[in-house]
This record gives structure tokens, C-alpha cells and sequence, in this order.
């Protein structure tokens, strides 16, 4: 875990990544505006899951927990009446505090056993949203659920200025997720993932450090889940079912999870891969089977992620420009 | 004699059928280096596990200053200052040498986790960091601060395991056989760093097989065989014994 020194071509690197960002949806057709949106909403999504994984345990239910953002935000705000922004952070809110009372029941679980017990406490939320029509709206969800309020003449019901908005939530939501990595915090989230019983011996809380992690991951995925429900205007239970789960988890392997960037990478990629190429092709209805080709190939050949890429590319970029020292970089994993 | 800073009281631990521990007592005078010895599978290990809340006494007590502290977390008694060390090399093996100390020092740690993601907390870091590089320097590690714990040798992961429970603060540390595949170079300056410990006013119990290094460390020692107390009383006392003498040679041990 190296800090300080920032090196002067990261802001370089990242002023340009930046202006990328903001001028990316004049390129694109409406409809590529409306996957841009979705795809900078499930850049939080996976970066939160990352930080879940950090302790060492992999949930299948942090779809679901997203789901309870959307489904908290969309009651706050159509049945209450509460503004749309702030049912957001109620939504981010009530997913957290969903996620800490689960913590009890679940963090008896490890490995395998957590991975099962995650989801069926997932499908149990499901099927309680089946089941209560009342406020819940049964299978078939809820619809007409109020938009972001229009500020002047913006109108977020389009997807230009919803992109803006989502770019400006997430990217302060990762500034927050990088900075809990970098901090103590996040160090001691890694040392209960490597050596659990070391980290207790010394003093480590090793329950209460697993149910932070767990609690923060799910406020931001709750804060996805409100981000795409006010877009969509419509929700059902279906929409956060286990299929969605394991497209974040081929996210989160294909781009792999030792580095903060790795899981933004594996989605950015494959949204990419899915949209250009896929739709190009005309076969994107096929998108389960792709990306299941997709992830076999990147277990077999990239088994520790795209991630693990950038790595060899800064060190062939280096050996080309400078005299071969054969130095490779070897701080990128935290 | 002044009172026994850590004491166990008819502690017994039993696995299924399997008594691990039987109707143990012994008591550790603080500021002393306190042997544990026996053949293998005595119980050692398991008594440990039991006085650092590892696993609960199935019946008897564990007590520490004077309080009974039997069935406490480890957690719970790692803040109060009983720290032990594990069999093997258990450490934070993709940390680097710094930040396996660091981890160390979690107690220490006061600012709020607020103040820690906002990184309101440079000056206790900076604090920590330092007390960890003098813990570095004490342990001779100064040179490989940055380097990953997994690239070290036997005996500097061995001396690094020791600085990260030292780091914890404790009143009374418990190591699980620290010289285990040591080389006689390690092995002494391994006991040059257990005496140097012990004055900085910690109690030391200590589980070891090296009978050379349990002979010249500690103040007192206290033998067990099939879980139980087969004896207790200085080296010199213990190296004596008959009854000691046949419990290893009738198990075959290393014991020189
Ligand atoms: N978790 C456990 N479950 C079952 N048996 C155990 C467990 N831990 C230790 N034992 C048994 O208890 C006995 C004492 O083991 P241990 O305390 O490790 O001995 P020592 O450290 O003196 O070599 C052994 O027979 C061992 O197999
Ligand atoms: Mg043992």
C-alpha cells in the first residue's frame, strides 16, 4: 500500500479522462446516451461490490441490496411525497441499514457458506416484494415513479443531463470508496480478508469491520438503485434477480478485484464489447451466452484480470522509453 | 512473590472425547519469561488458545490481573493487553513489513472512522508510522520496512511476528513456539529480542521445544503431559526431574 508522491502524468491522465467523460455522449446516438447512463451507475455498483470483497466475502445478494434502494427511493418519493434527491439518500440510507441488520445472521457465515446464505437472504427480499402488493406492487413492481425534479430549463427525464448527474453522484461516490481503501480503514479491511485470526489478536473487531464493509458497499448500491429507478420510472422484483448478479460478478472477475480499477475496467469493457460489437452484429439478445464465453476465456487466459494488464503495459511503455532497466511495476497491488 | 499477573485454576478443555487440557493450574508471576513445555499434542497450544479467549475453557478459569477473564473474546482481551503469538509463521504475508506492524497497532488507534476516510488522521498516522518504525528497528528490520512479509526469511518473519503483537501494547504475551526452525544464529539473537522484551516490562509465557533457549530464558517453567500438570519449578529444578525426563524420551522428542 504505497502513498504519497502523485506522479504529474496521473493528472495528466486524469484531466483527459475527465474531458473524455464529458464529451463522450456527443458522440453517441440516443440510445447509446441511455446505456451510457446505466453503465456509470453500474461502475458504482461493482466498485461498491469491490469493496464488500475486500474482508474476503463474496455476496450473492448485492443486486437485490440495490434493489432495495430503488424500491425504499421509489416509495419514499411516490408514496410519501418526499423529493426525488432526497428519497435518493434515503433509498442509499434504508440499504444500508438493511445490509446491517443481515450482518447479524450472515457474518456467522464464511466462504461458501456466506456466498449461499447471502443469497438466499436476497431472494427472501425478493419474494417479501412478491408477495406484499401493498406498497410493494407484487410481481409486477411499481410503475410511474416520479423522475429528478427539472432544475431551470435542464429536464433530467432526458439521458444527456442524467448522464451528467449520475457522472457527478458516482464520481463522488468513488472519490469516497477509493478514499475508505486508502485509509486505515481499508487496510485493516485487507488484513481481516488475509490473516482473520491474526487481525483479532491483535485487537481487531474482526464482526464489527465485516459489517462496515458490508454496510457501506450496500449504501452505495442502494444509491445505484435509486440512480437507475428515478431514470426508468419503473421497478420489479425480477429486474434484481440472480441473473443480474452474476453480470456483476463477471464484471467484477473479468476485470478483477486486487486494484480499485479493475472492476470499473471489466464493466467499462465489457458494456463496450456488448454494445458496439454485440449490436453491431445484431445478435445483443445473446448477451448471457457472450459474456459466459467472455469469462471462460478471461479465467483461462487473463486469470487475474484485465487489471493485471495495465501493470505490463506501463512496464513495456517504460523499457521502451527509457533504457531497459527491467523494472516492473510492482506497487500496483494494494 | 508478588501476585500472579496471569493465572490458570483447574482449566480444563476438552475436544468431543478428547481431553486437550485436564485440571491445568499454574500461575506467572509478572515480569517474568514463564515456560511451557511438553511433548507434542500436551496440550500446549490448546492452553493458549484457551487463555486468549481463542476457545472457552469448557470448565475452570483463566485469570488475568486478578479478574476472571474466562470465555472474554480475543478481542476483548487483546485491548486489555494479552496478546499472543501463533504456532508457525502467521502473518499478513502480502502487507509489507510497515503495514503488517501498523496492523499492529490497531488499539492505538483513536481517531473516528470518519475522521480516518476524510484523512483527518494524518498526525496519529504519522504517530503510528513512527512508533512503527521504532518497532522495526528494534526487531533489526529497518532495512526491509518496505519489503512484503512473504519475502522475508524464517527467522526475520519469526522476529516480525513478534513486532506486530508487541505493537498490540501488551501486559502479557503469549509465544507458541518462536524458534522452531530457526538456525542457531536466529535462535540467539532470538533470545537476545525475548530478554530485550521482557525488560521492556512485558511477561512473557513461552511454549518452545528448544531446550537450550526455555533453559536460558525462563525464570520459571511448567511442564504438562497428556493435558495434564506433570510438573513445575526452575530449569535447573526441571532438567533434573526424573518424571520430565521420561516424558520426553518415552515420546521421543528433540529435546536435546
Ligand atoms: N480444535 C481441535 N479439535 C480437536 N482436537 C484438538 C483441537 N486442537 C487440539 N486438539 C487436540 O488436543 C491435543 C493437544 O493439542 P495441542 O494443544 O496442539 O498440543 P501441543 O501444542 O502441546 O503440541 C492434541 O491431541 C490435538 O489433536
Ligand atoms: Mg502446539
Amino acid at each position: 500500500m504505497s502513498r504519497g508522491k502523485v506522479n504529474p502524468w496521473l493528472w495528466v491522465a486524469g484531466i483527459v479522462l475527465l474531458a473524455t467523460l464529458i464529451a463522450l455522449p456527443f458522440g453517441l446516438s440516443f440510445s447509446q446516451r441511455e446505456v451510457a447512463v446505466l453503465l456509470v451507475i453500474n461502475v458504482l455498483l461493482v466498485s461498491s461490490y469491490r469493496l464488500m470483497t475486500l474482508t474476503g466475502e463474496w455476496s450473492l445478494g448485492h443486486v437485490v441490496i440495490m434493489g432495495v434502494g430503488a424500491y425504499a427511493s421509489a416509495l419514499f418519493s411516490k408514496r410519501l411525497g418526499v423529493p426525488v434527491p432526497i428519497s435518493m439518500l434515503l433509498g442509499a440510507v434504508t440499504a444500508g441499514a438493511v445490509a446491517a441488520l443481515l450482518s447479524f445472521p450472515l457474518f456467522r457465515m464464511k466462504g461458501f457458506y456466506f456466498l449461499i446464505g447471502s443469497f438466499a437472504a436476497g431472494e427472501v427480499i425478493r419474494l417479501i416484494w412478491k408477495y406484499f402488493t401493498n406498497p410493494f406492487g407484487g410481481p409486477k413492481g411499481l410503475k410511474l415513479i416520479p423522475g429528478f425534479p427539472d432544475i431551470g430549463p435542464i429536464s433530467f427525464f432526458e439521458p444527456l443531463p442524467y448522464y451528467y448527474l449520475c457522472l457527478i453522484v458516482v464520481g463522488m461516490s468513488l472519490f469516497f470508496l477509493y478514499r475508505i481503501e486508502r485509509s486505515r480503514i481499508g487496510l485493516t479491511f485487507h488484513a481481516i480478508h488475509w490473516q482473520d485470526k491474526l487481525a483479532e489478536s491483535v485487537g481487531v473487531n474482526t464482526f464489527s469491520y465485516r459489517m462496515l464493509a458490508f454496510v457501506l458497499a450496500s449504501t452505495f448500491a442502494g444509491l445505484c438503485g435509486a440512480l437507475y429507478v428515478h431514470y426508468i420510472g419503473t421497478i420489479n422484483p425480477n429486474r434484481f434477480d440472480v441473473e443480474e448478479m452474476v453480470f456483476v460478478l463477471i464484471w467484477a472477475i473479468v476485470g478483477g478485484t486486487a486494484t480499485f480499477y479493475g472492476p470499473i475496467l471489466g464493466v467499462v469493457v465489457l458494456t463496450v464489447i456488448n454494445e458496439v460489437i454485440l449490436r453491431a452484429l445484431g445478435f445483443d439478445t445473446a448477451r448471457p451466452m457472450i459474456y459466459g464465453f467472455i469469462l471462460i476465456a478471461s479465467v483461462l487466459f487473463l486469470p487475474n484480470g484485465l487489471e493485471s494488464l495495465v501493470p505490463k503495459l506501463q512496464a513495456w511503455r517504460t523499457s521502451r522509453r527509457t533504457a531497459p532497466e527491467g523494472t516492473p511495476a510492482s506497487e500496483e497491488k494494494a | 512473590m508478588s501476585q500472579a499477573i496471569l493465572e490458570v485454576r483447574d482449566l480444563t478443555r476438552t475436544f468431543g472425547g478428547l481431553t486437550a487440557v485436564n485440571r491445568l493450574n499454574f500461575s506467572v508471576s509478572p515480569g517474568s519469561v514463564h515456560g511451557l513445555i511438553g511433548p507434542n499434542g500436551a496440550g500446549k497450544t490448546t492452553t493458549f488458545n484457551v487463555i486468549s479467549g481463542f476457545y472457552a475453557p469448557t470448565t475452570g478459569q483463566v485469570i488475568y490481573q486478578g479478574k476472571n477473564v474466562s470465555g472474554m473474546t480475543t478481542v476483548s482481551l487483546a485491548r486489555i493487553g494479552l496478546i499472543r503469538t501463533f504456532q508457525g509463521t502467521t502473518l499478513f504475508k502480502e502487507f509489507t513489513v510497515l503495514d503488517n506492524v501498523k496492523i499492529g497497532f490497531h488499539g492505538s488507534v483513536r481517531s473516528t472512522l470518519i475522521a480516518q476516510v476524510l484523512g483527518a488522521d494524518r498526525e496519529e498516522l504519522a504517530a503510528i508510522e513512527k512508533q512503527a518504525d521504532e518497532l522495526i528497528e528494534f526487531f533489526g528490520l529497518a532495512d526491509l520496512r518496505n519489503e512484503l512479509a512473504a519475502n522475508l526469511s524464517h527467522g526475520h518473519q519469526r522476529a516480525l511476528g513478534i513486532a506486530v503483537a508487541l505493537a498490540a501494547q501488551p501486559k502479557v504475551l503469549l509465544l507458541d513456539e518462536p524458534f522452531t526452525g530457526m538456525n542457531p544464529e536466529e535462535t540467539s539473537r532470538m533470545m537476545t529480542l525475548v530478554r530485550s522484551v521482557r525488560d521492556r516490562g512485558v511477561t512473557i509465557m513461552l511454549v518452545e521445544h528448544d531446550m537450550h533457549a526455555i533453559m536460558g530464558l525462563c525464570d520459571k517453567i511448567t511442564v504438562m503431559n497428556f493435558g495434564s500438570l506433570l510438573t513445575e519449578g526452575t530449569p535447573q529444578q526441571v532438567r533434573t526431574n526424573p518424571k520430565v525426563i521420561e516424558a520426553y524420551l518415552g515420546s521421543a522428542i528433540d529435546a536435546a
